[in-house]
């Protein structure tokens, strides 16, 4: 699924992004706090996406990810803050998160990724608890009681800058020729070995690739909401994120941007009903499972029998 | 030494529940090579079904009676096993023939939907509340060690259903049936297994357990709520992987071993913030060792 003139789009996407940034002061704060949230919806689920469609594993401990890199590069904002205007180091921080994300990813994801469908679940699903219990239990994050005073740094440029670039890269890297090894792995895992795929390596690389993604998510949420508790980052967030790849079906880009943007409008426009809220939430998950176990949005009959 | 002892006896009877709770999971996992996670959510209807039907047997066999306390475990054993097998009826069986993946994302939306309900004002709600208190307790001295006559009720219920255990899926016809779809279910079915019954049957056997683990752990707790089974579900669920998932003395096994090292690793001070990390751990280094599991058999892919 070649995509043309893919980088006209990044650049195009990016100088919007900032375009559409430059005009923030004259939004209604609520809903550009909305909108923020739905582009990091969109970098967490199309790095999830990574992982669980494109390379077929199943990841259930990415919000471990997400709070690694939040809470690193909050921490950075914060400590960079008493020298200097904390603006300069954001970029920074943002990537430091994102590359202490993916190390965190390789250390898990080396052992881990030797074991299959379950028992990968839930080996992220405990790794994912003792990110949030590390996080509950250490004291230069602010512990159980959460990490205050971070700077309100994230803008709608900045998050949709990034939301740009995740989608470029991974985009680019499933279609490259190196890309074509997660689908392989996705497929057909001994087909795919026997063919001379090493498959642990691809599935730690695309391991690695969506911790980072979910790494920088991480730090722009950190700085968009300006507070972090590890309760956030508990195995529902990962659920959430789970869902959303599902919903866009797995290894379906478009779909997946489209469902991150939905299921993060949802709880919004449900504000009235907010009791049968999270009851609504998980009937959708079991009737989509029995009646639509592609995704929502997919529409091609051929593959959709595959599956 | 004292101290040693007496957290051996705490860790066995809060081992004793994990393991009956692994054992609905290993078990499913055994016919149908899923996690349930909705497990640990029919726990907690177990106990809140002990919670309702207690006063009302009370009447009937009288305060603290220990034939009214059978009673509650039968009922509630009755209620969960019923709606085990209908959550199975109507989540899991239209997904039989779907990828893995499928059935296992389901489940956590059922796991979903029944702890939301539950949450729910107008079903239980969220606030915790008081389980009664079903048996008298007695303290048992022993030198300088005491111990509770409910951890003694306990572990003793634990063996016995373990017994029955042992002797429904060895000795029965129901038990060879249930290893046999186990082994290979279309070769069961082509022998003539009734597959979907034997399912069935599974998940009510598994919910029943459940349902027990549940009464067992409610006696223990400072309260019932909605959230209840998660911790103790999540922890059995270690402790059936631990063992060897799909193996019965494995999660036997691994549910004495967690419920030792939970009790041990909480008394120490310091060490007791990172329980579940720990047990975590423990999972992943043994994972990574051995794949299968402490007792489980290393299975060979064939193309």
């Amino acid at each position: 699924m070649q995509f043309p003139g893919a980088k006209r789009w990044l650049l195009v996407g990016i100088a919007l992004a900032i375009l559409v940034s430059y005009f923030t002061p004259h939004f209604n704060r609520y809903y550009l706090g909305v909108v923020i949230d739905v582009g990091i919806a969109i970098i967490l689920a199309t790095s999830l996406n990574l992982i669980n469609g494109h390379t077929g594993q199943f990841s259930l401990g990415h919000a471990g990810f997400m709070a690694v890199g939040g809470y690193f590069a909050a921490w950075i904002s914060i400590t960079a803050g008493a020298f200097a205007s904390a603006v300069w180091f954001f970029p920074l921080a943002l990537i430091a998160g994102g590359l202490l994300a993916a190390f965190v990813g390789l250390l898990v994801g080396v052992p881990s990724l030797r074991l299959r469908g379950d028992y990968l679940a839930i080996v992220t699903l405990g790794f994912g608890e003792i990110i949030r219990v590390v996080a509950q239990n250490t004291e230069a994050v602010g512990a159980a009681s959460g990490m205050k005073g971070i700077p309100k740094l994230t803008t709608l440029g900045w998050t949709f800058g990034c939301a740009a670039i995740t989608i470029y890269a991974i985009t680019a890297l499933v279609n490259s020729t190196y890309g074509r090894g997660f689908i392989a792995v996705h497929d057909d895992e001994i087909a795919a070995e026997s063919n001379g795929v090493d498959t642990t390596r691809t599935k730690v690389t695309a391991f690695v690739t969506g911790a980072f993604f979910a790494g920088i998510a991480g730090g722009l949420y950190a700085h968009h909401k300006q507070f972090l508790s590890p309760t956030g980052f508990d195995w529902l967030k990962s659920i959430d994120i789970v869902v959303m790849v599902i919903l866009g079906g797995m290894g379906r880009t478009v779909g997946v941007i489209a469902a991150a943007i939905l299921l993060t409008l949802m709880p919004e426009f449900l504000r009235d009903f907010s009791d049968y809220r999270m009851i609504l939430y998980a009937l959708l998950i079991i009737l989509l499972m029995l009646l639509r176990p592609a995704g929502l949005f997919a529409f091609n009959f051929k593959r959709r029998k595959k599956a | 030494m004292d101290w040693f002892l007496q957290q051996t006896i705490n860790g066995l009877g809060l081992g004793a529940i994990y393991a009956l709770i692994a054992l609905g999971y290993t078990m499913v996992y055994g016919v149908l090579r899923f996690i349930n996670f909705a497990h640990s959510d029919v726990l907690m209807l177990g106990a809140f079904t002990g919670f309702y039907i207690a006063p009302r047997i009370e009447k009937i066999f009288g305060h603290q009676s220990v034939l009214g306390m059978i009673m509650v475990f039968i009922l509630a054993a009755v209620v969960c096993a019923c709606l085990g097998m209908l959550i199975e009826r109507l989540a899991y069986r239209p997904l039989r023939n779907r990828p893995k993946l499928t059935v296992l994302i389901t489940a956590i939306g059922v796991s979903l939907l029944i702890e939301f309900t539950a949450q729910h004002e107008k079903v239980f709600g969220a606030a915790p509340q008081p389980f009664p208190s079903l048996l008298k307790e007695h303290a048992i001295r022993f030198g300088n060690i005491v111990i509770s006559s409910n951890d003694v009720v306990m572990v003793g219920i634990t063996v016995v259903l373990l017994a029955g255990m042992w002797w429904i899926v060895q000795r029965t016809r129901i038990g060879t049936a249930m290893r046999a779809v186990s082994h290979n279910q279309q070769a069961a079915l082509l022998m003539g297994v009734p597959v979907n019954l034997i399912i069935s049957f599974t998940f009510g056997l598994g919910s029943a357990l459940a349902a027990i683990a549940g009464l067992l752990y409610a006696i223990k707790a400072p309260g019932i709520e909605p959230l209840m089974g998660v911790q103790p579900g999540l922890r059995a669920f270690i402790a059936a992987v631990l063992g060897g998932i799909g193996n019965l003395p494995g999660a036997v096994l691994g549910g004495v071993l967690l419920g030792l090292l939970e009790t041990f690793a909480g008394g120490i001070p310091g060490l007791s913030n990172y329980r579940d990390a720990i047990a975590f751990g423990i999972l992943i280094l043994i994972l990574l060792v051995k794949p299968a599991g402490l007792l489980g058999r290393a299975t060979i892919e064939k193309v």
